[in-house]
């Protein structure tokens, strides 16, 4: 009734396409399985943005930057300070709740439209910072972490970041953890008070809520999961480089979110995927592969307005997180 | 004069949009425990000076003091922690979530601060329904706000405020777009609350406002034209001739 804990539908649900992934990293051909393993990295992206711009209402045009300081949180202090991945990954995660904290507060004072400019400013700064600083970060040509360096340590032995199944099965951990994470999130209290303040800021304030400390806190949690999404990226694929900081980087979460579906659990890995396998479909037949992506896009906002899982849950089920 | 203090006092307020003076040097006194009206032609500033109470507009000039501290400088969300609701003119229910869950995030917050942590879906689900009850939506408790009629979107309004268990709950027009017997539904409910609660209501209808109100201010342009028991206000020359249309 009070659906403060999630119902056995919804727990059966998250397990099932958690188990379904599992499976896939035995069926899956070596190509395919390397595309699934970005796109659960990349979801984690997703997801992070989807607390913010799906539940909260905020949307930013700047998220690029939290990805990309957990990007070089980590791949920084492993390239240049050879640190291991335990903690790079750690300096990644707090780069980005640091940046979160610093920019929601600047930026939260404003809403709407302003808010995404502000967003978007700091995002370039950021951006323009990685090619400024071009010593460290050699700018677009960017660094490629020796193979060396991507080993996870544990008590018990040791875990070779650049095998693809090795990777594929960290990738997915990675993901489960985020994924339970959100959906304990949103069906929390602190979930309700967050959508309650996107539907109406105004009433929320008139209900007693420190409506700004609830978006900071939002937008520092969507910063430490984006964050992990880029230091993941680090140390799994290798490469740090300032693209994955650029303008693309802050648009490309903002559509995966949109085509999956916003202010779902699942909407962001589905939107991920399906945009994935778009372009990756489109430009194996023609160079002009954008064309293909626009006007998919324009037909999934005509016959899906509220993105995949978004439409399917308005239409056919209800108890969809 | 060593009266008891009151639960609210305005000492000078005043709110200028531009050049108009929307609420003008307004003292104002609520004891403990009264049901209190505001009425007054439109725009004579009723509106304008209920928030300045609640903190939603801040004050040019004066102060507001509710239970011996001034709150002129606190934010809004603060003043309802401190005990100030207040329910919208305009209903604004969470048009997506359930009547339920609209109350329950009422309920949170105040369970949230009475035992930092302690926040347990059965207590949740107990204030919440409580709320609910008290103005007669209990069987209404899943639906969607949004689905709901107009005159049961008010009530879940008022179950709102309620939720939050004020000292003090300020009504904006609660019986704007109810049907007569909604209306009469509804005093019962507000005189029921006032057995627990100091009301400051804003109303138009004048039989609501004789039926609850054990004191009565009527304001114009911004000033407090006059002040006094139903029967004193009804007599009142001046109250007339400015909006009882004599």
């Amino acid at each position: 009734m009070t659906r403060l804990t999630p119902s056995a539908k919804t727990i059966a649900l998250h397990v099932g396409v958690v188990l379904l992934l599992l499976a896939l990293n035995f069926l899956l051909p070596e190509y395919h399985r390397g595309v699934f393993a970005r796109v659960l990295v990349l979801a984690v992206f997703a997801m992070g943005y989807n607390l913010a711009f799906g539940y909260t209402g905020l949307l930013s045009l700047g998220h690029a930057m939290f990805f990309a300081a957990g990007l070089y949180g980590a791949g920084l202090t492993i390239y240049h300070l050879e640190w291991s991945v335990w903690p790079a990954f750690g300096t990644g995660l707090a780069a980005g709740a640091a940046l979160a904290l610093v920019v929601g507060f600047l930026a939260l004072r404003t809403t709407g439209v302003a808010f995404m400019i502000v967003t978007l400013m700091f995002a370039q700064v950021f951006y323009l910072m990685t090619l400024y600083f071009t010593t460290y970060t050699r700018g677009e040509e960017g660094l490629v972490l020796p193979q060396a360096s991507r080993v996870l340590e544990f008590p018990g032995g040791a875990l070779d970041l650049s095998d693809p199944s090795t990777r594929y099965l960290v990738a997915l951990s990675l993901f489960t953890l985020v994924l339970g994470a959100i959906l304990f999130l949103v069906r929390a209290p602190y979930g309700r008070s967050l959508i309650a303040i996107r539907e109406n800021e105004e009433r929320m304030r008139m209900l007693g809520y420190d409506v700004f400390a609830n978006k900071l806190m939002s937008m520092v949690l969507s910063g430490i999961f984006c964050a992990a999404s880029g230091a993941a990226y680090a140390v799994l694929f290798g490469y740090v480089g300032s693209g994955f900081a650029a303008i693309q980087y802050s648009i490309l979460p903002l559509l995966w979110v949109l085509v999956g579906g916003a202010a779902t659990t699942l909407g962001p890995l589905i939107g991920t995927l399906f945009m994935f396998y778009v372009i990756d479909t489109a430009s194996s037949y023609t160079t002009a592969h954008l064309l293909v992506v626009g006007l998919v896009l324009i037909g999934v906002i005509l016959f899906f307005p509220k993105g995949i899982t978004g439409t399917v849950r308005e239409r056919w089920l209800p108890w969809l997180p | 004069m060593a009266a008891v203090s009151p639960l609210l006092e305005t000492r000078g307020l005043a709110r200028a949009f531009g050049g108009l003076r929307a609420v003008d040097g307004v003292d104002f006194a609520l004891p403990e425990g009264e049901t209190h009206a505001i009425i007054g032609p439109n725009g004579a500033g009723k509106t304008t000076f209920v928030s300045l109470i609640c903190g939603r507009v801040a004050p040019t000039e004066g102060r507001v003091v509710f239970d011996g501290q001034d709150i002129s400088q606190m934010p809004a969300h603060k003043r309802v922690r401190a005990g100030i609701a207040y329910t919208f003119q305009i209903t604004s229910v969470f048009a997506n979530l359930t009547a339920f869950d609209n109350v329950a995030l009422a309920v949170q917050r105040q369970l949230i601060d009475d035992h930092a942590r302690g926040l347990s879906a059965r207590a949740l689900t107990e204030h919440g329904m409580d709320a609910l009850e008290k103005v007669g939506l209990a069987e209404h408790a899943q639906k969607v706000a949004g689905n709901l009629s107009y005159g049961h979107q008010r009530l879940l309004e008022v179950a709102m405020g309620l939720a939050l268990r004020p000292r003090l709950l300020i009504l904006d027009e609660p019986t704007q777009g109810l049907s007569d017997s909604e209306i009469e539904n509804f005093i019962a409910l507000v005189r029921q609350i006032g057995e627990e609660a100091t009301v400051l209501l804003i109303e138009h209808n004048m039989d609501v406002v004789m039926a609850l109100a054990e004191r009565i201010t009527v304001m114009e342009q911004g000033r407090i034209l006059a002040q006094g028991a139903p029967a004193e206000i009804r007599a009142n020359q001046a109250v007339q001739q400015a909006y009882l249309g004599g």
